[in-house]
C-alpha cells in the first residue's frame, strides 16, 4: 500500500515535470526578446502585428461557422436516426469516426483532386469557394467529435416521446426541432462547439494546402521568420485551447446536473 | 391509396432525412478518399497500372515511411505506457482527490495543444536555445546537444508528440480504471494472488481493449500529423505527411498519381492499425455484452 | 481452544470507532452468521478476518494460529462478496479454477476439483459461459464454487443474497446450507436479514455499533433477546413499558392493568419503569384462547395478511401487536371494537439494558 502510493507520486511527479517544463520555458522564452530583462515586447509585438488580427479574426469567424453548419447537419441527422433509423445507426457511427482514421492531409489532398478548377464542381476557383471548402473541411475534422456530443445528450433525453408530446400538442417540426430538440441537447452541442472551436483555431494543413489566410498558417509563417513571437503565441494559442476547455467542463457539469433540475 | 404504397412513402421520407448528411459524407470525406485510391492505380495517360504502388519502394519514400512508423510506434507505445501509469496513479494510487481533478483537467488541455504552437513550445524548452538545454549547460555544464541530441529528430519528434500522446491516453483510460470493481481485486487476492497474478490475469485482460484501442488510436493520431513536424523541422524531416505536403504544394515526386499511392499508403497503415484494433477487441471482448 | 478466535477486537477508523471488544469463538464446522443494521461493523469484522483490514487492536486467530502477519493471499480464506465479483474475462471454469492455478496445482487436479465444485453447485452444463450470460443466482453459485474450491480452512459469506430476488434468495440460502454441512467448513455469514441468519444459522451474533449485544442459537436469540436493540431488530417482537407495583412479588402494571410477572424483577423499586417484551405469536383474542395472563384494549387495526391475521391494541400508552392463525371460524376482531388478548405471564420478558 505504502509504496504503490509512493510510486503514484512519482509517476505524478514525472508526468507534472513533463507537462509543465515545456510551458515554463515557452513563458520564459517569450519574455527574453529584449536583451537582459524579462519583458512582454513580445506579446506587443504579436498583438500589434496587422497580420495577427487579421488572421485570428479569419479562424474565429470560419469556427463560428463550422460550429453553426456543422450543428445544423449533425442535430437533425443524430435526431433522426435515433427517431426512425436505428438500424443504420452503426454506419453513422462508422461514417462519423472514418475522419480520425483518414489524415487530415489525404482528405485536402482529395479536395484539391475533386474540387479543382477543372473538376465538375470547381470550388476552389474563387476565394468564397474555397472559403466554403475550408469550412466543409473543419466540419469534417470535427464530425467524431460532434456527433458524439450530440448523440450523448440525446440518449440523456428521451427523443421519442419528446417528439410523441409535442405533435400531440400540433406542433409542426420546424417547431419540434428549434423549439424542443434543440433547447434540449444544448449541452451537447455547446461542447461540440468548443472541442471544434479549438481544432480550427490551430488547424494547419487544411488552411495551408487550401490558401486562407488562418491562424495556423500565420503561426507556421512567424515560427520560420521570427524567433520571440512564437513562444508568445504558443503561450495565447494555450491560453485559448485551455478557454474552450475550461467552457467544456463547465459545461458538461451543467449537463449532469441539468436532468436533476428538471 | 393501398398500405403499401403508405408504407414506401414513409419509408422514403426516412431516408430522405439522413439524405444530407450522406450527401455531405459522400462528397466531403468518402470521395475524395475514393478519388486518391483508385488514382493510386492509374497512370497520367489514364491506364491502369500498379507502377505507382511499386514506385513507392522508392528509398527517399520507404525510409520516410519507415520514419513515420517509428516516430508514430514509439510516441503511441510511450505516451500509452506513460499515460497508462498516470492514469493508475490517479485512480488507484490513493493519492488526494485534488490530483485528479487537476490531472484530468489539464489532460484535456494538453491533449488538445497541438500543431504548430507545440512545436513553439518544444523549441522553446528543447532547442538551441532553449530553457532547458539553457539550464543544463549552464547549471551543469552539460552540452546536451553534443550527445547527439537533436530536436528536429526522430527521437525529437517523438517526445514532442508525446505531450498530447500521454493525456489523450490518461483521458481515455481514466474512466476504464475507474471500472475496476474493489472486489475483482479482494477476490483474487482471498483466492492467493499476489498484486502481480492480479494484474497479470485479472486487471491488465479486462483493460486490454481500451489500452490497446486508445494506443492504436495515438499511433493514427501521430501518423497522420503534420502541423507540429512541419513547424518544427520545416521540411528537413523526411516523414510521410511532410513528403505528401511537398508532393501537394509542388509535385516533387513529377507524378501526381505516385502522390496518391502515397495517400493511399497512409490510409491503409491507419486502416490497418484501426482493423487490428477491431480483430483484437473482439478477441478480448469474448467475455463482453 | 475453538477453531477461529476473535479476542477483543478493535477497529477504527481515524477518530471513529467502527468495532469495540469484539469476542468470538467460532468451532470448527459450524455455521455462524453476524446479524445487524447497516454500520453496525458486521462487515468490518468480516473483512479483518479476510486480511482486508488491520485490527487496532486484539487477536484473530485460526486453528491456533495468529493471523496478525499475514496478508489476505496467505490465509487459505474463502469469501462470496455481495456483487458476486466474478472476473468478467474468464468463464465459469476459469473462475473456479482460479485459486487452483494460483497455487500452482496440476492442471489434471484442477480439471476434477473444477469438475467436483460445479457438480456441487449443479451448473455442470454452464462450466463454459461468462459471468455476463449468467443469472444473479448462478454467479453466486459459482462465486461459492469459487470460494471453496482451493478448500479453505474458513469460508466467508459478505451479504451474499441481498442482491438477488426474494425466491432465488429463499432456495440459494438452503443451498449453501446443505453444501456448509456437506463439506462440514467453518462459515462466518454476515446479513442484515435476520429471517436469513435465523434459517441457516447454528449460531447467532447480533451486531449493534461495532459491539455484540448478544451471541446465541438462533432460537434463544428469538425467544430471549438480551437487550433491548436485539428485541427490536430480531422479529416483531413488542416492547411494552409497564411500572413497578411489587418488586418482591412481581407485579407490575401496564397502563391501569395488572400483572404478575414470572421471572424475577431483581434489583427494582416501585415505580421503576421496566420494559417488557412479547412476542407477537405468544397471544390471541380467540374465545378458546389460554393464559393465565390477560390485557384488555381498544383495537386500532386489524391486517389480514394470509396465514395470519395481525391485530394492534391500544393498552393505556402501550400499543400490542399480536398474530393469530388465520382458521375459517375465527372471527378478527374489528376495529374500535374491545377485545381480551390472552397469554402466559412466562411469555412477558423483561428486557435489561
Amino acid at each position: 500500500m505504502k509504496s504503490s502510493r509512493l510510486l503514484a507520486w512519482i509517476a505524478i511527479a514525472i508526468g507534472v515535470i513533463y507537462f509543465i517544463v515545456p510551458l515554463i520555458g515557452t513563458f520564459e522564452f517569450s519574455l527574453r526578446m529584449r536583451r537582459g530583462e524579462y519583458t512582454f515586447d513580445a506579446y506587443q509585438s504579436v498583438f500589434s502585428d496587422l497580420q495577427f488580427r487579421a488572421t485570428f479574426g479569419y479562424s474565429m469567424l470560419m469556427a463560428l461557422l463550422t460550429i453553426v453548419f456543422g450543428m445544423l447537419l449533425v442535430v437533425p441527422t443524430a435526431y433522426w436516426v435515433r427517431l426512425r433509423l436505428p438500424q443504420i445507426r452503426p454506419v453513422i457511427e462508422f461514417i462519423t469516426l472514418l475522419p480520425l482514421v483518414i489524415p487530415a492531409i489525404v482528405i485536402v489532398f482529395g479536395y484539391l483532386r475533386l474540387y479543382n478548377s477543372s473538376s465538375w464542381l470547381p470550388l476552389t476557383n474563387t476565394t468564397s469557394g474555397t472559403n466554403v471548402l475550408l469550412m466543409f473541411s473543419y466540419m469534417t475534422l470535427s464530425l467524431p467529435y460532434m456527433y458524439r456530443a450530440v448523440d450523448t445528450a440525446m440518449r440523456a433525453i428521451d427523443v421519442a416521446t419528446l417528439t410523441e408530446a409535442a405533435e400531440s400538442l400540433g406542433a409542426k417540426w420546424p417547431t419540434i426541432m428549434f423549439r424542443c430538440i434543440f433547447p434540449n441537447v444544448m449541452s451537447g452541442v455547446l461542447s461540440g462547439a468548443f472541442i471544434t472551436f479549438a481544432i480550427v483555431m490551430g488547424e494547419f494543413t487544411m488552411a495551408a494546402l487550401l490558401n486562407r489566410p488562418a491562424f495556423g498558417p500565420y503561426l507556421q509563417l512567424v515560427g520560420a521568420n521570427k524567433a520571440y513571437e512564437p513562444s508568445a503565441l504558443a503561450i495565447i494559442a494555450f491560453a485559448i485551447t485551455w478557454l474552450s476547455m475550461g467552457f467544456l467542463q463547465l459545461v458538461s457539469r451543467f449537463q449532469k446536473t441539468a436532468p436533476l433540475k428538471a | 391509396m393501398s398500405t403499401a404504397t403508405l408504407i414506401d412513402r414513409r419509408k422514403v421520407i426516412d431516408w430522405l432525412g439522413i439524405a444530407p448528411f450522406m450527401i455531405f459524407a459522400l462528397m466531403f470525406l468518402i470521395l475524395p478518399t475514393l478519388y486518391l485510391v483508385a488514382g493510386a492505380f492509374f497512370n497520367p495517360q489514364g491506364e491502369f497500372t500498379f507502377q505507382n504502388i511499386k514506385d513507392l519502394t522508392h528509398p527517399t519514400i520507404l525510409s520516410a515511411y519507415w520514419i513515420s512508423i517509428k516516430v508514430s510506434v514509439a510516441s503511441s507505445l510511450g505516451g500509452a505506457l506513460i499515460g497508462f501509469f498516470l492514469a493508475w496513479a490517479i485512480v488507484l494510487g490513493g493519492l488526494p482527490s485534488w490530483i485528479r481533478s487537476g490531472m484530468l483537467t489539464f489532460s484535456g488541455v494538453a491533449s488538445n495543444f497541438a500543431g504548430v504552437p507545440l512545436a513553439f513550445a518544444f523549441i522553446a524548452t528543447l532547442g538551441r536555445t532553449g530553457l532547458v538545454t539553457v539550464f543544463l549547460n549552464e547549471w551543469f555544464g552539460f552540452n546536451l546537444y553534443s550527445t547527439g541530441f537533436n530536436l528536429l529528430s526522430f527521437f525529437g519528434l517523438t517526445i514532442t508528440y508525446m505531450f498530447f500522446q500521454i493525456p489523450l491516453m490518461v483521458l481515455i483510460l481514466t474512466p476504464a480504471l475507474d471500472g475496476l470493481k474493489k472486489e475483482w481485486r479482494e477476490a483474487s487476492e482471498i483466492l492467493g494472488a499476489s498484486n502481480w497474478q492480479y494484474w497479470r490475469l485479472v486487471a491488465l485482460p479486462i483493460l486490454w481493449p481500451s489500452l490497446m484501442g486508445t494506443t492504436l488510436l495515438l499511433f493514427a493520431n501521430a501518423f497522420g500529423a503534420i502541423a507540429t513536424a512541419y513547424a518544427l523541422t520545416g521540411s528537413s524531416l523526411n516523414i510521410v505527411p511532410i513528403l505528401l505536403y511537398a508532393q501537394i504544394r509542388g509535385d516533387v515526386l513529377h507524378n501526381p498519381n505516385l502522390g496518391y499511392a502515397l495517400a493511399l499508403g497512409m490510409i491503409v497503415i491507419t486502416g490497418a492499425s484501426n482493423i487490428l484494433y477491431i480483430w483484437l477487441r473482439s478477441r478480448a471482448e469474448r467475455w463482453q455484452k | 481452544m475453538s477453531f477461529l478466535n476473535l479476542s477483543n477486537i478493535q477497529k477504527a477508523f481515524g477518530p471513529v470507532q467502527v468495532v469495540k471488544d469484539f469476542n468470538m469463538a467460532i468451532e470448527k464446522g459450524e455455521f455462524v452468521s453476524f446479524l445487524g443494521p447497516s454500520g453496525c461493523g458486521k462487515t468490518t469484522v468480516l473483512r479483518m478476518i479476510a486480511g482486508f483490514e488491520t485490527p487496532t487492536g486484539g487477536s484473530i486467530t485460526v486453528n491456533g494460529k495468529s493471523q496478525a502477519n499475514l496478508k489476505p493471499n496467505q490465509r487459505n480464506i474463502g469469501m462470496v462478496f455481495q456483487a458476486y465479483a466474478l472476473f468478467p474475462n474468464m468463464n465459469v471454469a476459469e473462475n473456479v479454477a482460479f485459486g487452483l492455478k494460483i497455487a500452482g496445482k496440476p492442471k489434471a487436479e484442477i480439471d476434477a476439483r473444477v469438475k467436483e465444485m460445479l457438480g456441487l453447485i449443479k451448473l455442470d452444463h454452464l462450466a463454459e459461459r461468462y459471468p455476463y450470460q449468467m443469472s444473479g443466482g448462478q454467479q453466486q453459485r459459482v462465486a461459492l464454487a469459487r470460494a471453496l474450491a482451493p478448500k479453505p480452512q474458513v469460508l466467508l459469506l459478505d451479504e451474499p443474497l441481498s442482491a438477488l430476488d426474494a425466491k432465488i434468495r429463499v432456495s440459494l440460502r438452503e443451498e449453501i446450507r446443505m453444501i456448509q454441512q456437506q463439506l462440514g467448513i467453518t462459515t462466518v455469514f454476515v446479513t442484515h436479514d435476520q429471517e436469513e441468519a435465523l434459517s441457516i444459522s447454528d449460531r447467532i451474533v447480533v451486531m449493534n455499533a461495532g459491539k455484540a449485544d448478544q451471541i446465541g442459537k438462533p432460537a434463544e436469540i428469538y425467544n430471549r433477546p438480551a437487550t433491548r436493540f436485539v428485541a427490536n431488530f430480531v422479529g416483531t417482537l413488542n416492547l411494552i413499558e409497564a411500572k413497578v407495583v411489587d418488586p418482591v412479588a412481581n407485579r407490575i402494571t401496564i397502563g391501569d392493568q395488572g400483572v404478575t410477572l414470572r421471572e424475577p424483577l431483581g434489583n427494582v423499586k416501585v415505580g421503576d419503569t421496566v420494559s417488557l417484551a412479547l412476542r407477537p405469536e405468544a397471544g390471541s383474542t380467540a374465545p378458546d384462547a389460554k393464559g393465565d395472563t390477560a390485557l384488555t384494549g381498544e383495537v386500532i387495526s386489524s391486517n389480514f395478511l394470509g396465514s395470519v391475521i395481525r391485530t394492534r391494541m391500544k393498552v393505556g400508552p402501550a400499543v400490542i401487536s399480536f398474530d393469530m392463525f388465520n382458521s375459517p371460524g375465527l372471527v378478527p376482531p374489528a376495529v374500535g371494537e374491545t377485545a381480551t388478548l390472552r397469554f402466559t405471564a412466562g411469555d412477558l420478558l423483561i428486557i435489561r439494558d
